[in-house]
């Protein structure tokens, strides 16, 4: 049973692979997001994750609605972590599982780069020297402001 | 009665969660005005903006009783 999550627990990965299995599925990809030391010559010591967790649940939901758009056959668990997380800790888990291969990898892309673009989630790094909400990690010049658009392929 | 909810950066700047505001029927883009007029350590700019939960565009209406919140660019992954 697919699940959408934002929790302050620590992830258990085999419950989100375990969630996407069918019978169906001939591939299950899984994408592990982690704590990163070094951004080029940055250290980051921890970081901290917040979200407005209602929605962040909504909007990750749509975003296994998209990728059932685009790959019908598709199963789709995402939970992503807050609170205070250290260097390697798991941050983010997408499990996505198709009938063939191919689909899987895709729909996995797809489903890290949207929580990038419209998941309300912030992660504030705390480096050697300093610290900094981080946004726009796309980066992208111009972040406009209203609603998202719909991802077009 | 609406509630204004802050978050990442914005909530820092403010020192503030939430806001409870008398006024509605008013545009996103003017209830954006009205609290930087009210707050000058607030920036609004590239933020997007949800009202129960759903992203809206600056023109849409905000009606009694919504929550709206103020989604600075997010940074989740």
């Amino acid at each position: 049973m697919e699940y959408y999550k934002i929790t302050s627990e620590e992830i258990d990965i085999n419950q989100v692979i375990t969630s996407v299995i069918r019978p169906e599925a001939g591939a299950i990809n899984t994408f592990i997001g982690t704590v990163r030391e070094f951004t080029g010559e940055k250290q980051t010591v921890s970081l901290q994750y917040e979200a407005y967790p209602s929605m962040a649940e909504k909007q990750l939901k749509r975003i296994g609605i998209e990728i059932r758009e685009q790959w019908p056959n598709v199963q789709t668990s995402i939970v992503h972590r807050i609170g205070k997380l250290a260097i390697s800790d798991i941050a983010v888990v997408i499990a996505v599982a198709s009938p063939h291969r191919a689909e899987s990898y895709e729909a996995s892309r797809y489903a890290i780069e949207r929580i990038k673009e419209i998941v309300p989630i912030w992660k504030k790094e705390y480096w050697t020297d300093g610290q900094e909400w981080i946004g726009d990690q796309l980066e992208n010049t111009a972040y406009k402001n209203g609603a998202p658009k719909e991802e077009k392929e | 009665m609406i509630t204004v909810l802050f978050f990442a950066k914005q909530q820092e700047q403010l020192g503030l969660e939430k806001v409870e505001r008398s006024e509605s029927k008013l545009p996103v883009s003017e209830l954006k005005q009205k609290l930087i007029e009210d707050y000058p350590e607030l920036s609004l700019a590239h933020t997007m903006t949800a009202i129960n939960e759903e992203y809206a565009e600056e023109d849409q209406i905000i009606n009694d009783r919504d929550v709206v919140a103020f989604i600075p660019p997010v940074s989740g992954g």
